[in-house]
This record gives structure tokens, C-alpha cells and sequence, in this order.
């Protein structure tokens, strides 16, 4: 996990997770732009992944449970896309809401998962 | 927040008769929140039973069942039946009542709970989410009344 990309990345979930609540309790209906937030969110969870897996081979491991920190990573991974098919599927302003609270989410699991990686046992 | 319950039931145009038996308006947020809830609770406990469960088999088993009346919980909010009301109704006082019971004593006597489970301390590793949410879910609950007979009343 490298850490100033898990800062980037809660530089865009919690502003696109707000902006997607506020739009929703306004009454929009899921748009390209809320999508895209949720997408964008969901892209750099993968980007993350990939960097967590890589990064032991470049000496940087995690100071806390490994386990642990899959686990919110891969449940982190599910909500966007559980958000999104919601979105698809019911065009409503409640799912506009749902697609910010799972940006929200993956924000509190990015921070949790930073935390087990950089600053426990450390 | 206001959650303007009236517009919510009353939009989405586009919605079928059909769709009567599905939850609506704010109500899908609470499954959606639920849902994260049940996630969440989920993966703590899969979490502290793979690497320790011979540490606090008494925290630990309850997360875990605490974990899965949260998921009979989300399914239970999402069926319009009576059976699934009743179900509704016991998954989310059981919460509240966990929440309260396990809150106070790991006030009073943390020893008992050094472990952390998804109530501890009212909830607060999960930003009180598991106090409020059995709140707003018997609200909803009692606003949403199932009829025996025509059941499935949105």
C-alpha cells in the first residue's frame, strides 16, 4: 500500500461520496457524473490492490494483519460495484444517495486499511 | 436532514404497479446501509475467528452473530411479507438490544469486553452506525406496516 496514493485516493472518495449524497437528497436521478465518481473510486481500489500486492516485493510491508487489511480491500472493492448495478438497475435518487455512501465507505475503509499497513505495529 | 418522506414515496414516475412489493423511497438507503453494516460486521468477524478465535471465544462468537442478524436483517427489510416483517422486527430489536446491553457493560466492566466486537462502546468503531440504525430501522418498520391481508403494502 503506498501511502500518499491512499491520500489521492481519499481526496476523490469523500468529496465524489458527499457530492453524490447531496445530489441525490436533491432529487437527481444517477447521472454519468455520479457514476463516474463511483467508477473512478472503484478504478484506484484496483490500482491499490495491485500496489498492495506488489509492494512487499519492493520492501514495503505492512505493519499490521495482512488479513485484515484483505479483507476491507476486497469488501472495500464490492461496494462500489454493488452501488453501481443498483444504480443501473433502479433509476431513483435513493440510489444516487447509495452510490455516496458507498464512496463514503470505501473512505472509512481506506483509512482503516492505511492504518493497519503504515501505522500499526510501527 | 430532512428525508422528505412524502416526495419519497410519491415520485419515480417510472416505477410499475408491478414493483408494489419492493421497498421505496428512503427505505432503500436503510437496506443500503444495513447492507454495509452486514458487510462490515462480516468481515471483523471472519477477520478475528481465522487468526484468533481461541483468544475471546465469547466477543469473538458474538460477533459473529452479531453479523448475521445484521444479514437476516438487510434480506428481512427488503421482503414485504408478513413473515419477513415479523423477522424485521425481531433481527433489529435483537441489535438494539445488543447494542445497549454490550455498550453499557463495556463501559462498566471492559474487561469483559477487551476484545472489541461491532457494539462495543455503543458502537463506536463503527461511527455509532450500529446505535442509530435499529433506531431508524423500527421507525421505518413502523411506518411501513404489513397488512396480513394485502400484504405487500409499500
Amino acid at each position: 500500500m503506498i501511502e500518499w496514493f491512499t491520500w489521492l485516493q481519499l481526496g476523490i472518495a469523500v468529496p465524489g461520496g458527499v457530492l453524490c449524497v447531496i445530489l441525490g437528497l436533491l432529487g437527481r436521478k444517477p447521472t454519468d457524473l455520479t457514476m463516474g465518481a463511483a467508477a473512478l473510486v472503484e478504478l484506484l481500489l484496483i490500482v491499490q490492490l495491485a500496489a498492495a500486492i506488489a509492494a512487499p516485493l519492493a520492501g514495503n510491508d505492512a505493519t499490521g494483519s495482512l488479513l485484515e487489511f484483505y479483507t476491507y480491500l476486497v469488501s472495500a472493492i464490492a461496494l462500489p460495484v454493488v452501488a453501481g448495478f443498483w444504480a443501473l438497475v433502479e433509476r431513483s435518487r435513493w440510489s444516487t444517495v447509495i452510490l455516496g455512501v458507498s464512496c463514503l465507505s470505501v473512505a472509512v475503509m481506506l483509512y482503516r486499511m492505511n492504518q493497519i499497513w503504515n501505522v500499526q505495529g510501527s | 436532514m430532512s428525508y422528505d418522506y412524502n416526495r419519497a414515496m410519491t415520485e419515480s414516475p417510472t416505477e410499475k404497479p408491478a414493483s408494489a412489493k419492493r421497498v421505496r423511497g428512503v427505505g432503500r438507503l436503510l437496506i443500503a446501509v444495513y447492507g454495509v453494516l452486514a458487510l462490515a460486521a462480516t468481515g471483523r468477524s471472519f477477520v478475528q475467528i481465522v487468526r484468533a478465535f481461541d483468544e475471546a471465544p465469547l466477543a469473538y462468537a458474538l460477533s459473529a452473530l452479531a453479523a448475521v442478524v445484521y444479514i437476516v436483517a438487510t434480506v428481512a427489510l427488503m421482503r414485504r411479507s408478513i413473515r419477513w416483517y415479523r423477522i424485521a422486527w425481531i433481527t433489529i430489536s435483537f441489535e438494539m438490544l445488543g447494542v445497549l446491553v454490550v455498550g453499557t457493560l463495556s463501559l462498566v466492566d471492559p474487561a469483559l469486553f477487551e476484545h472489541a466486537t461491532v457494539w462495543s462502546i455503543y458502537g463506536s468503531g463503527y461511527l455509532f452506525i450500529p446505535l442509530v440504525l435499529p433506531l431508524l430501522g423500527m421507525w421505518w418498520l413502523a411506518r411501513h406496516r404489513v397488512a396480513p391481508v394485502s400484504e405487500g403494502r409499500a
